[in-house]
């Protein structure tokens, strides 16, 4: 175990740890009032500012070249066919690049591609080993478990919030919950989201170089998550708290009348506290490749250069070597050789 | 390579465990063979490069300028304030690793800062550190260091090992661009003088004399007239274009690797010979000499600098449009800048071709024109009377340009022609992994195809080359085409390290090889001089022949 593993890994652990020590603590000398209703409001407003400070910051840097990634063919005499996938993948317009953005961030294409190389070693080939690629699905599978999961569970949390609870929600709590085992149902969501964030983390840390490259940065939000689901589950199934408290105080927030509801369990306090933290975490993290994405110059641009002008906002003259010059260098060797020249001294 | 390790010393040498000591820890090797030479002062006083200075890597002291750090620092301010790529690359990569074991020089060395994500982290570090708050008041458990004159070393050394190919921007799951952020950080190595020697010689001839070869007019015209007479002596046709020929229709712009060295050579008289088949009505000039661009490797605005001469030139020629031969990185410029630094381009006129009539929409603020696609849509148009089986002699697999691939887009063209100038079945493709949008890279690109770093090279190219011998073993593939100059100058000694039995062409070389001539001699060779499949038969068969009627003969004398 390197110094450099030790510390970006069990720094961000005993921070996590801090914070539902921390939230414990709270809860014991009575701070509802802050856990319940200041930190969630503050983390809140830390994640909206948060949010559009860095987009402007972003924003505000031009888009000097247009540069996508064309991972087809791209558009060329007409007899050159593209099917829709292809078109997706090099667009020639907006809507095509709304297609492949669509793509992207929905169905994780770019990950989808993803291979897997392995050094086969093997002696009867002149060198002794070949390069061998395999198609690799498993990172993508994990991703798109973990994001969709999660989004689940946000969506299902809206209850809490809502007045009558919209029909919707009831739907999909109904579809989530849909294998009828343990009582209450247990929701496949919060289980894949625990798998999939597990088995995001388990990859970090059992293969060495995704172990050499991971910063606490990477570890930070994975605990902070895997402790979100942990809580969340723990409070579901096995600790249980008074779930009408708990909407009465969701909804005093959301309806900006917030109030301190007694007789909520800890467990709670802390899970809500991990949440917070995330929220306001968000804005400051590699967690904004979420927006990040839709602004990205090599999947948010369309292939067509050569027929569409793009315009450099800062595009200045520069210096270079103008024809008279070099003719005026070059002019008797040229007129020797035969080559045209604009002067003739 | 005569010295440095043999292929499988190399390659069961590759191990992708990292070490065991961290990565801010672990300092560059510079050993003889993985790094390219700083650049001559020389150099650098031709096209008024900063702090021009004799320096040499090996050194411990690279002699900086005294306040190298501000101005390196100054300079990431101003480019992340420029380019919103980079700023975006910096801020959303997750180190999910998608892109590990996607490059080339991961997979040819097991450095794992040759890992994309580590090799920008090399980057974003600094960023961190200088730029982010949390860098600030944390440090290193932010993932922040100091720029040091290590980190400045490591820089220089892991932005060489990265040739700008963007394989790992196709499988990144949010599009960060390693090709950018080394480009950029290229642009910060030589705004405090480091810049590699042999981009920079480069650069600085082209700038001077008008290519890369530093060919001044007259030998730029001695070597295409050369290769003019050799079309004439193989095929008998008169195939001599004119030079810097005001009123032509079409500026012709090609790569000076065609012109300068084999098998680009080969290359260039096809496009002779295609230019005069069709009658077109064309000019090569001497100013304009180089479509590639080595300035590009260094910097943006030193790419723009170089890619000047092209459009003026078309400008003072009156040309209507101009056509592009056979090279990768100058289509990705020409692609993705050229428009962009010059347009609007209303001096020229939409392309159309002559031959064909076809109107390349495709190109029409562009004003140039691809070689594949003009070929192409001849072909389709049947303009071109061809005999593949003068090309019987060759079993091809194509190397797609990394630049073509994954910076523009150009797949089926090169291939519409291969098969219609191939016999049937002398095509086949390497393993689809390493085809098309995944393509490997040759290893040299980006203006690091010197000679002091020869074994990282092979190292560089072993996926590439890899993938040959895949396909040499199981078809017997024994050429590999490519429609790239820099291809054609670099993996003839790659693939003479890893597989020397498979040669390397352009596509239009087998175009040339392929186009029937009305006036024609009668062909024996192809343009490289070998026999054309057949001909020796033929030969012996006539030989016997003559001796069977000389023997006839004296038995009638008898």
């Amino acid at each position: 175990m390197t110094d450099f593993f030790k510390l970006h890994f069990f720094v961000p652990l005993a921070a996590v740890l801090g914070l539902v020590v921390i939230a414990y603590v709270g809860v014991q000398a009575n701070l509802q009032l802050l856990f319940g209703v200041v930190v969630p409001y503050m983390a809140v407003l830390i994640f909206i500012e948060g949010m559009v400070y860095r987009l402007i910051q972003w924003a505000r840097s031009p888009v000097p070249f247009k540069i996508p990634t064309t991972g087809a063919q791209g558009k060329s005499l007409p007899w050159i066919e593209r099917n829709l996938g292809e078109k997706l993948d090099n667009p020639e317009d907006t809507k095509h690049v709304v297609g492949r953005m669509a793509l992207e961030v929905l169905a994780f294409r770019s990950l989808f591609r993803n291979t897997r190389t392995e050094m086969r070693k093997d002696p009867a080939d002149p060198e002794g080993a070949r390069l061998i690629y395999w198609s690799y699905k498993w990172l993508w599978l994990g991703a798109i478990a973990f994001h969709y999961a999660f989004l689940v569970v946000i969506i299902r949390h809206l209850r809490f919030f809502t007045e009558p609870v919209p029909g919707f929600i009831h739907l999909l709590d109904n579809v989530d919950g849909f294998f009828q085992f343990f009582v209450p149902v247990v929701y496949i969501s919060g289980v894949v989201l625990l798998v999939a964030a597990g088995y995001l983390l388990l990859r970090r840390l059992l293969r060495p170089e995704l172990r050499y490259i991971s910063l606490a940065a990477d570890y930070f939000p994975l605990f902070l998550i895997l402790s979100i689901a942990i809580t969340g589950i723990l409070m579901r199934y096995f600790v249980k708290v008074d779930i009408v408290a708990v909407k009465e105080l969701a909804l005093g927030l959301a309806t900006l009348k917030p109030k301190v509801v007694p007789g909520i369990g800890v467990i709670f306090y802390m899970h809500l506290f991990l949440v917070c933290v995330l929220i306001a975490y968000f804005p400051f993290s590699k967690l904004m490749h979420a927006p990040g994405v839709f602004l990205s110059p090599t999947r948010n641009m369309p292939g067509n250069n050569r027929w569409v002008l793009h315009v450099n906002p800062w595009n200045y003259p520069v210096k270079f070597h103008h024809y008279d010059e070099y003719e005026d260098r070059f002019r008797e060797p040229m007129i020797e050789a035969g080559i045209p020249v604009e002067k003739e001294q | 390579m005569s010295k440095g390790p043999k292929p499988a010393e190399i390659l069961t040498g590759i191990s992708y465990q990292p070490p065991p000591k961290g990565w801010m820890d672990v300092k560059p090797d510079f050993r003889p063979g993985t790094y390219c030479n700083l650049a001559s002062p020389k150099w650098m006083e031709w096209i008024d490069y900063p702090f021009p200075a004799s320096r040499s890597v090996a050194e411990d002291k690279w002699e900086l300028p005294t306040d190298w750090k501000e101005i390196v620092l100054q300079g990431m301010e101003d480019r992340l304030s420029r380019f919103r790529s980079l700023k975006l690359f910096f801020d959303i990569c997750v180190r999910c690793g998608a892109c590990a074991d996607k490059c080339h020089f991961f997979l040819g060395t097991g450095d794992p800062k040759n890992m994309p994500v580590l090799r920008a982290e090399l980057m974003r570090s600094v960023y961190k550190r200088y730029f982010k708050p949390a860098g600030r008041l944390l440090g290193q458990v932010a993932g922040a260091r100091d720029l040091t004159e290590d980190v400045i070393k490591e820089w220089f050394f892991y932005l060489h090992q990265c040739t700008i190919c963007r394989r790992c921007s196709l499988f990144c799951p949010y599009g960060i661009d390693m090709a950018e952020m080394t480009i950029l950080g290229r642009e910060m190595l030589s705004s405090v003088g480091l810049s590699i020697d042999w981009a920079l010689a480069s650069v600085a001839q082209c700038y001077d004399k008008g290519s890369h070869i530093g060919a001044t007019p007259q030998a730029f015209k001695d070597m295409v007239d050369f290769l003019a007479e050799e079309n004439e002596r193989i095929t008998g046709i008169t195939t001599q274009p004119s030079y810097n020929r005001k009123g032509a229709e079409v500026l012709f712009v090609m790569p000076s690797g065609d012109y300068f060295a084999d098998p680009g050579t080969f290359t260039m008289m096809g496009y002779l010979l295609l230019f005069e088949y069709i009658g077109l009505d064309y000019t090569l000039s001497t100013y304009a000499a180089e479509g590639g661009n080595f300035g590009w490797f260094e910097s943006h605005e030193m790419g723009k600098r170089l890619n000047a001469k092209i459009y003026a030139e078309a400008k003072r020629l009156g040309v209507k449009w101009i056509l592009g031969g056979e090279c990768g990185h100058m289509w990705r410029i020409c692609n993705q800048y050229m428009p962009t630094w010059w347009g609007p381009v209303d001096f020229l006129e939409e392309p159309v071709s002559p031959i064909t009539g076809t109107r390349f929409e495709n190109a029409k603020v562009h004003k140039m024109v691809h070689i594949s696609e003009f070929t192409a849509d001849l072909i389709k148009h049947g303009k071109l009377k061809l005999d593949p089986q003068r090309n019987a002699h060759i079993k091809l697999t194509f190397h797609d340009s990394c630049n073509t691939s994954r910076g523009m887009g150009v797949f089926e063209e090169p291939r519409y022609i291969i098969k219609n100038v191939l016999p049937e079945g002398h095509f086949v493709e390497m393993p689809p992994n390493t085809i098309r949008e995944k393509t490997f890279c040759c290893g040299s690109s980006s203006g690091i195809n010197a000679n002091e770093n020869m074994e990282l090279r092979m190292q560089g190219g072993l996926p590439r080359a890899n993938a040959v011998r895949y396909v040499y073993e199981k078809y017997g593939v024994n050429h590999l085409g490519c429609i790239c100059a820099l291809d054609r100058a670099t993996l003839p000694t790659l693939l003479g390290y890893w597989v020397p039995e498979v040669d390397v062409t352009g596509i239009t070389e087998l175009v040339g090889n392929a186009l029937v001539f009305d006036e024609e001699i009668e062909r024996t060779t192809d343009l490289r001089d070998r026999d054309l499949v057949g001909v020796a038969e033929a030969e012996e068969a006539e030989e016997a022949e003559e001796a069977a009627a000389a023997a006839a003969a004296a038995e009638e004398e008898e």
